[in-house]
């Protein structure tokens, strides 16, 4: 298998400007909203679905460049990523730690309504 | 190639010097996945994401060969003792009689 190295060249990163901003919500997952391909991508779908959010979702397993130029946009490693409002949010694990808390209802409140 | 649970736990005991640290591999064999509960002084006034970026960050090179990476609490010593005394005192009161 070829390795992608220097994924994010400059013509990439403003593509990723653009796809980020794209939508208010936007997770970045393993698989579609309706067909999460793991557990994790599975759980943060969930989550946007209780806190009753448009949001959109696109399936990283599609294509490798998106894939590893979003690890070096993001600065992180794993899927799935969570964007709100432009700003990377967080993988799995800290949006159900904001969900319990009631923090990601609120942030995603503010951003509907900006 | 696989990664360990040891070498998880070293890479982070000496990039965070924690003062407690559970490394749990939810692998069940089938490659390196990991449940990580951290608490560490180094993250004093850091949001989460900030804690979580640093625990990948110290795990840079065994990211290259997990599969899954769990961070289930990032917390300081401060709000661990916090959360430590409240599970103790969310204990039913036994009844003496």
């Amino acid at each position: 298998s070829t390795r992608c190295f220097a994924a994010l060249n400059p013509e990439l990163k403003t593509t990723l400007d653009k796809v980020v901003t794209s939508h208010k919500v936007i997770l970045f997952m393993k698989g579609t909203k309706d067909f999460p391909q793991c557990g994790f991508s599975n759980t943060v779908v969930q989550i946007l679905r209780s806190a009753n959010v448009p949001f959109e979702t696109i399936n990283i397993l599609d294509n490798e460049m998106l894939r590893q130029g979003l690890k070096e946009y993001s600065q992180w490693p794993t899927f799935p990523q969570l964007y709100i409002d432009g700003e990377f949010f967080g993988g799995c694990d800290i949006t159900v730690e904001a969900y319990k808390s009631g923090e990601l209802q609120e942030l995603l409140e503010k951003a509907s309504l900006s | 190639m696989g990664v360990s649970k040891e070498q998880v736990e070293s890479a982070l005991r000496s990039k965070l010097s924690p003062s407690h640290i559970e490394v749990i591999d939810t692998s069940g064999g089938c490659g390196a996945s990991f449940q990580v509960e951290i608490v560490s002084e180094e993250f004093e006034g850091k949001r989460l994401l900030e804690r979580h970026r640093m625990v990948n960050g110290a795990l840079v090179e065994e990211m290259k060969d997990i599969h899954a990476l769990s961070i289930t609490k990032a917390l300081t010593p401060d709000q661990w003792n916090i959360k430590q005394q409240e599970s103790a005192t969310s204990q039913p009161p036994s009844t003496t009689t």
